[in-house]
């Protein structure tokens, strides 16, 4: 799926959220102040406008899929088609756009539960993505 | 309340279409002197000029290619309904006495470039190119597709329901000698379902042409819109809202955020939808059209799928709707919105021949741009 696709590097605003997927741990941020998440990461709350008092939570890894996609054709050659494109709401709120894996493709659907997996990349980074919540057997 | 401006079309007009071979400024010359020929008025007269994708500085770009120094210009990029916004701002300058003349264009020749990516075009600073690209999207079409995944999902409504938006733009291209599909013959829905599968659950029947193309529309004041040659289609209202630009921040994909801007619009021209006798709106993909008429007031939330059946939107139907073809059968040149005016203002002054709507005199035309980013509402009356 996606193997060599370069992501760019963080930037001072989001590198706390790229660091932490060093430690295989997805956070979200919040604001201190309102105590809302939002993502992706922001130099200010878009909820109260804060700036001062943004932070990193540690997100429980579980979501639904609130809608999903099979792409059959690929966008560049870093991609091999078909894989699931999904906008996944995760149990905090936010919506993550992300790959839900180890599935078949058609079988992924709108309200599915999914777990937090993770995709490795090269430069010690990792990519969340989510895969079924619960175990399903061999087929 | 805001009150409608005195201003209207006075011209309006198409480059060449299709697979034209041409460059980006050899077609927007096109358009603009076809739109000033047909407003019956000279180059030397335009002061205003608003348009996008020339170059990174379009609006100077053009305004020296064709020779004028404007006193007023406008580049808003907001994706293929920025037109629609350009008409908005347009009125506002002409009744402010910044310009008299304005011109609104846009050409692009992407199919003869093949200048178009699957992938959409990545700016790596932006948060979408770390946290959406890595993802494998199709950009912009797995955006729709999941709002027709989550809107099919949520209302029960079918494939093949959803196929008319496309079969009924066909209808219409049959009718209109320039279109990219007239002579294609009729669209099927066992065509469009079973066309490739694109990004699911919509296949390249569900979505707009790739082609060359563009048009142009001059505006003026009312007063002067009188001594003109062609009928005057006045600017009734207008609305816009820009609501997002990435795919996981709109909150329901099942809804189109366009509906601030059709409210803006009905209520500054005193109508409803009732009123409405043409309807023009971005066809993107085939999503876009039932998203769109829900938010605009013409039938509620979730009806659209079934309220575009039994011919309704079809040649002679109740609710013509797209009469060029769209975006799907006509020509997509990449920013589509510009043509929605031209064809509106063509309706309104009965000039559309065999695919004409008899009496037509409230015309609508929505743009949607991006991944269903920004949406303007126009709408424009003759009195013919």
């Amino acid at each position: 799926m996606s193997r060599s696709y370069p992501v760019p590097p963080p930037d001072e605003v989001t590198e706390g959220w790229w660091g932490a997927t060093r430690q295989r741990r997805l956070v979200l941020q919040y604001c201190a102040d309102c105590d809302r998440p939002q993502h992706p990461p922001r130099a200010l709350c878009t909820a109260c406008g804060a700036t001062d008092h943004l932070g990193w939570r540690d997100a429980s890894g579980e979501g639904i899929v609130d809608s999903c996609t099979v792409v059959e054709r690929a966008p560049s050659p870093d991609f091999t088609p078909p894989y699931v494109v999904a906008r996944v709401r995760l149990a905090e709120g936010p919506v993550l756009l992300t790959n839900v894996v180890d599935i078949a493709p058609y079988e992924v659907g709108i309200g599915d539960r999914v777990r937090l997996r993770w995709r490795d990349l090269p430069d010690g980074r990792a990519l969340p993505v989510f895969g079924p919540a619960s175990p399903r057997p061999e087929e | 309340m805001m009150r409608a401006p005195a201003v209207a079309i006075v011209g309006a007009a198409e480059c060449d279409l299709g697979v034209t071979g041409r460059s980006i400024l050899g077609l927007q010359a096109q358009a603009i002197t076809r739109a000033l020929a047909d407003a019956g008025l000279p180059l030397r007269d335009v002061d205003g000029l608003a348009t996008t994708g020339v170059s990174r500085f379009s609006t100077t770009q053009l305004a020296e290619y064709v020779g004028i120094q404007p006193s007023w210009v406008d580049s808003t990029f907001t994706g293929g309904g920025a037109f629609e916004m350009f008409v908005a701002r347009a009125a506002q300058a002409i009744e402010a006495g910044q310009a008299e003349v304005v011109v609104v264009s846009f050409a692009s020749n992407q199919r003869s470039a093949r200048s178009r990516s699957l992938a959409g075009v990545l700016e790596t600073h932006t948060p979408e190119a770390q946290f959406e690209s890595p993802y494998g999207p199709l950009h912009p079409i797995s955006h729709y597709a999941m709002a027709a995944a989550a809107y099919l999902h949520r209302y029960r409504a079918t494939r093949e329901q959803l196929a008319e938006v496309a079969i009924a733009a066909r209808e219409w291209a049959l009718l209109n000698p320039v279109a990219y599909r007239y002579g294609a013959g009729p669209l099927t829905v066992q065509d469009v379902l079973g066309a490739p599968v694109v990004s699911t659950p919509l296949t390249t029947g569900d979505c707009c042409l790739v082609t060359d193309g563009g048009g142009a529309v001059v505006l003026t004041s009312l007063d002067r819109a009188r001594d003109l040659p062609r009928p005057p289609v006045r600017v009734l209202g207008y609305g816009e809202v820009s609501t997002n630009t990435s795919m996981a921040w709109p909150d329901d994909l099942a809804t189109s955020g366009a509906a601030p801007a059709g409210r803006r619009a009905f209520a500054m021209a005193g109508l409803t939808p009732a009123d409405v006798d043409v309807v023009e709106v971005y066809d993107s993909f085939t999503i876009t059209v039932l998203l769109t008429l829900e938010a605009l007031g013409f039938c509620g939330p979730g009806e659209a799928s079934s309220f575009i059946q039994g011919g309704r939107i079809r040649p002679g139907g109740a609710l013509p709707l797209n009469t060029s073809g769209g975006g799907l059968s006509y020509c997509h040149p990449g920013q589509f919105g510009v043509l929605l005016l031209v064809e509106a203002v063509r309706q309104l002054r009965g000039e559309c021949a065999d695919r004409q709507v008899p009496g037509a005199e409230i015309g609508l035309a929505h743009g949607t741009g991006g991944i269903l980013s920004s949406h303007a509402t126009v709408l424009l009356g003759v009195h013919r």
